[in-house]
């Protein structure tokens, strides 16, 4: 069982869009990608869990992987 | 086909005030018979408030236009006494469908809480929607109530001056002065009235165009909001299915920026694309077409002396989330009781103020709502393209990415927090029904709570004694007596977990202050406060 919890969890989930997208605003490609790569990385050491890294890579590349769709957070 | 927006319904007939030797002078003047000068005028009439209603044409709302009315706008149209054929005759809706390419993403439902008058959307089409208005319109006056709606009316002219605002008007029969001592402007997106007071209208333009298709056909398509991104018969783009009375339908499809609008609006070519959504299967015919841009701006305030901006001509929004029309109905709603009060002597002309005040604050909750629709269905930028689509990937299979799918917001309310006119709250209470906030319905054993509320200050005591009337200052103050114990639903609303209060609401059915108990003089107190006679 995969612990990646893929329910709402945000709270007002509109500001959190509105913020992620004002990071990019007016920046380059190059510039928005590694925003992006320093962002992933914070929020996973904030996480920790290399079970729930794992479950998170796994969902990214295949959305809808059975192992952690499957799950109920 | 139908044809209602093609006959005239308010005919240009001369007025006396176009012999008078002077300009005659009204109380109040509305520019614009569209939803909101219409709903603002029936407001004003109930209230015996003579007005007199101006408009170039004479005619309904060419096309459907505006669609969907949201739960609160019809509360409103119920203290106008025009929401229940509007009911009658909209489609009511609750389900909205997601899909991307040829598969549903998600579905979701509206107001999910029972146990209230009235639905979360109906779908009507803007002509209706305008006839029965006028319908209303007619009625009052049949029963003397003072409005006049003037057809064929050209505003022409517009100038302030300290206690009145003069124009000029141009009619099929030549030009005619009026004098009035406050002018309502719901003349739209384009107002005249605003451009000719030389007033700002800042915002940013969204380059993409839309094509509307209101297309008539025999169809089983269930009463849902559909909405595709990227589907095979628009690919790149998005497109919506929407319902409306009569078997027509609203479809919409985004075209982009760089069109050409005279071959996309050539009907073979609407007709293409329709048989490419529909198949070739489907008989249909076409109501109503036209391209649609859009911008979201407003105006820097809503009151300039004695000219108050309402709708449209006051604010502008994208059409996703349903908030022009409906912004306008609260717009005119928040008004009318506090020109009754200024007009009347009984409140000071700051008053108005507030209703500029809480009305930015409304339009400003719309257009950063209906600016992150757009966003997200029209993304700008290469890594907001990315993000929505990422969405829209995770979206299908995990519930965490579909409250991140905007592609249109459900029109709430707005509260009116930080408003010069709320008193007091109590802390314990629900809330969602703090001070600024609209009240909400529950049932009563004989019909619904919002059908006692309005047109006066009120206090609302649950479970609380309170006298039956107090007054201040020539304003009234008329008590609705419930009891909690036999009002269980309307108790668990209004109380939350205490056993009783008090709520001062406003004639708007706003809510001023609240208390656990009746104190004469914490009442009185928060009258003025809501009536800026501080």
């Amino acid at each position: 069982m995969s612990p990646l919890n893929t329910y709402p969890n945000i709270d007002r989930p509109d500001d959190f869009y509105a913020e992620l997208l004002a990071l990019h605003e007016g920046r380059s490609k190059a510039e928005s990608e590694l925003i992006n790569s320093r962002l992933i990385l914070l929020l996973a050491n904030h996480i920790g869990n290399r079970q729930v890294l794992s479950a998170a890579m796994r969902a990214a590349l295949d959305p809808g992987a059975k192992e952690v769709a499957d799950t109920k957070a | 086909m139908n044809k209602i927006f093609e006959t005239p319904i308010y005919e240009y007939a001369r007025s006396s005030d176009q012999d008078a030797v002077a300009p005659v002078r009204h109380s109040v003047v509305v520019v614009g018979a569209g939803p909101v000068g219409l709903a603002a005028a029936i407001d004003l009439a109930q209230q015996d408030i003579p007005v007199v209603v101006l408009d170039d044409n004479d005619k309904v709302s060419f096309g459907s236009r505006a669609i969907c009315f949201a739960k609160r706008p019809l509360e409103i149209l119920d203290r106008l006494g025009c929401a229940q054929p509007m009911v009658d005759k909209g489609v009511v809706w609750d389900t909205g469908k997601v899909f991307r390419d040829t598969r549903q993403i998600y579905g979701f439902e509206l107001l999910p809480e029972s146990e209230h008058h009235r639905p979360a959307f109906i779908n009507l089409q803007q002509y209706y929607f305008e006839e029965f208005l006028v319908r209303r319109i007619r009625e009052l006056q049949a029963a003397g109530k003072p409005v006049d709606l003037r057809g064929g009316n050209h505003l022409a002219a517009v100038g302030q001056h300290d206690t009145y605002v003069s124009l000029e008007i141009d009619t099929p029969e030549g030009p005619y002065n009026l004098e009035a001592e406050w002018l309502i402007a719901c003349d739209g997106a384009k107002s005249a009235t605003r451009t000719m007071l030389g007033l700002d209208f800042e915002g940013r333009v969204f380059e993409d165009n839309f094509l509307i298709a209101d297309t008539i056909m025999e169809a089983d398509f269930p009463t849902e909001r559909w909405f595709w991104f990227d589907p095979p018969f628009n690919r790149g783009q998005s497109a919506l299915l929407h319902k409306q009375p009569d078997n027509v339908w609203r479809i919409d499809f985004q075209l982009g920026w760089n069109i050409d609008r005279e071959e996309e609006l050539k009907p073979e070519n609407v007709r293409r694309r329709l048989r490419a959504m529909l198949g070739e299967e489907t008989k249909f015919e076409l109501e109503w077409t036209s391209i649609y841009t859009f911008q979201c701006c407003r105006m820097e305030k809503f009151r300039y002396g004695r000219v108050l901006f309402a709708g449209d001509a006051a604010h502008q929004v994208s059409p996703f989330g349903a908030r022009g029309a409906n912004s306008g109905l609260q717009d005119t709603d928040n008004l009318v009781w506090k020109l009754k009060l200024v007009l009347d002597g009984k409140a000071p002309d700051a008053l108005l103020d507030s209703y500029s005040d809480e009305r930015v604050l409304g339009a400003d909750e719309n257009l950063l709502n209906s600016t992150r629709s757009t966003d997200f269905i029209t993304p700008k930028s290469e890594a907001s393209r990315n993000f929505r689509d990422a969405v829209l990937d995770l979206a299908e299979a995990y519930d965490f990415a579909r409250p991140l799918v905007n592609t249109g917001r459900l029109s709430l309310p707005c509260i009116y927090d930080g408003s010069s006119l709320n008193g007091p709250d109590c802390a314990g209470l629900p809330p969602n029904l703090r001070p600024g906030a609209p009240a909400v319905d529950a049932p009563l054993a004989d019909g619904w709570l919002l059908e006692r509320l309005g047109n006066r200050f009120q206090l609302l005591a649950i479970g609380a004694p309170a006298p039956s009337d107090l007054e201040d200052g020539g304003i009234t103050v008329e008590t609705l007596k419930v009891d909690a114990a036999a009002n269980q639903t309307l108790a668990r609303r209004y109380l939350g977990d205490e056993k009783a209060a008090i709520y001062l609401l406003r004639p708007d059915q706003h809510v001023v202050a609240r208390w656990r108990e009746f104190d004469r003089d914490a009442v009185i107190a928060a009258l003025k406060t809501a009536t800026a006679r501080v």
